[in-house]
């Protein structure tokens, strides 16, 4: 967790590599993830699955052939075996009727849910979700929560969740960190957060709109820059 | 002022680079994607190709109709509107087949092909690809730039085909150039090496307009506003590309 622009999903990025560092070393399950090959990399990341912000379905597929996508691309598996594959785990998100529908007929939700069922297909080890509750209604961000506990629990697989979204972090999380300033400003179970003593975790768990994180962007003297003169 | 100067140039230096090594990675990976891939490339020669056949032969009509219409009315003059076919044929092969169907295919499978790649980066679809462990590359790029270079002879050479027949329309059957004169003359005076110089072009002008296609929407901003940008870039640069290479080839092959 942390305040917009501290740097979640960029710390997303860094451990699947889609950004490398410009020092330091990052560790995934014993790898330095900066020195592996291409090809290392790439089946580093099929033991993980990703759920981007906005689900980034291909367009021109549709849902059925979006979760199928990596089954084919990384399987050998026949037809008939895909099929079912792929509408398990339709079922499993709740969509299994919308599977001939194309992305843009979609809602927000349904598409995130769609991406959680291709993240899935591959029965990765680690589930990354990025802001995964960002622009849902609020009966959407219920059934997202609960897809998250419920894969977590069913797939017994590591979920990493970003989110600035303290109340459903709180329902779904083991364990949490608030990131504020490129550091870790707080960590603990959502409840222990809640009385963390640091003022500016205080601030973005009560979502306050002053305190550390100020309101008030940098700006030069009000009376100065208004009245055009030195205030005395 | 001069640093401003030198500043540009290296970057143009730095841009130049990353794309020769872009266009190298393309061509590594062609082989591979054709042999595995080939539903792929054979999709987007539909989709870059035949969606722009229609574009490509209303053009080729009427710059042959001009064509047929410029030459009988300057060949008449010194009573020689015979060669009329002759005059239509050479510049619709060598010159204006090629280039005017590199700047409509800049123009039509162009700018779709950099608009989709940019957008499918601006809506994470690229990155999705990557964490899938499927390389965007292979998996969009190169089918794209493939299809691009399939396509472009073809299209040219419909362009060219319907040319002539526009020149004719016009010669023949409007102004009454003798039909057995239009075609006889054309053919007597055409090599074999006038041909292959327009076939030349039309392929060297597919590899330019692809590359620079795929290279824009693939480095494109992620944004709506860059995505617009690198779609006006594609038109722009491939139309200065095709024409000086155009002036290149032409002064290589004379």
């Amino acid at each position: 967790m942390g305040p917009s622009g501290t740097g979640k999903t960029t710390l997303l990025q860094l451990i699947t590599r889609q950004l490398s560092p410009d020092r330091g070393q990052i560790i995934v399950a014993g790898d330095d993830v900066a020195s592996l090959s291409i090809s290392e990399l790439y089946k580093m990341r099929q033991r993980f699955g990703m759920l981007f912000q906005n689900g980034a379905l291909l367009t021109d597929m549709s849902v059925f052939e979006n979760v199928a996508f990596p089954l084919r691309e990384h399987t050998k598996l026949g037809e008939s075996l895909i099929r079912n594959v792929v509408l398990m785990k339709l079922h499993a998100v709740g969509l299994r009727g919308a599977a001939y529908m194309m992305p843009a007929q979609l809602s927000g939700g349904m598409a995130r849910r769609v991406a959680l069922a291709r993240a899935i297909v591959m029965d990765p080890a680690v589930l990354i979700y990025d802001e995964p509750f960002v622009g849902l209604d609020p009966i959407s961000m219920g059934v997202i929560g609960k897809l998250i506990q419920q894969m977590n629990d069913a797939l017994g697989i590591t979920s990493i969740v970003v989110s600035h979204d303290v109340r459903e972090i709180a329902e779904v999380a083991d364990y949490s960190y608030v990131i504020a300033d490129g550091h870790v400003a707080a960590s603990g179970r959502p409840d222990e957060l809640r009385d963390e003593p640091s003022e500016l975790v205080r601030q973005f768990m009560l979502g306050l709109a002053d305190g550390p994180v100020a309101f008030h962007y940098d700006a030069p003297d009000y009376e100065e820059q208004l009245l055009g003169k030195k205030p005395d | 002022m001069f640093r401003d100067i030198w500043a540009t140039f290296i970057g143009f230096l730095h841009t130049f680079g990353a794309m020769c090594l872009f266009f190298l990675r393309l061509l590594l990976y062609s082989p591979s994607v054709l042999y595995k891939r080939f539903s792929l490339v054979a999709y987007q020669v539909y989709n870059t190709g035949a969606l722009s056949i229609v574009i490509i032969m209303v053009c080729g009509l009427f710059v042959g109709g001009v064509l047929g219409l410029q030459a009988y009315s300057n060949l008449e003059r010194f009573n020689a509107e015979d060669t009329t076919g002759i005059f239509a044929g050479f510049a619709l092969i060598k010159e204006i087949g090629p280039v005017i169907t590199a700047l409509l295919f800049a123009g039509r499978a162009g700018t779709a092909l950099a608009s989709e790649i940019g957008l499918m980066k601006a809506t994470d679809q690229l990155s999705a690809m990557e964490m899938m462990a499927v390389d965007p590359l292979r998996y969009v790029a190169v089918p794209r730039f493939l299809g691009g270079v399939i396509s472009m002879p073809l299209l040219t050479a419909i362009f060219t085909t319907i040319g002539l027949l526009g020149a004719h329309l016009v010669a023949v059957e409007l102004l009454g150039v003798d039909v057995g004169a239009y075609w006889q003359q054309l053919q007597s005076a055409l090599d074999m090496e006038d041909v292959w110089e327009g076939i030349i072009k039309s392929v060297v002008f597919g590899f330019i307009a692809s590359l620079l296609a795929v290279w824009e929407g693939y480095n494109s901003v992620p944004t709506a506003e860059g995505v617009g940008r690198a779609t006006t870039r594609t038109v722009v640069i491939t139309a200065i590309a095709v024409l000086v290479f155009d002036f290149m080839i032409t002064a290589w092959i004379l």
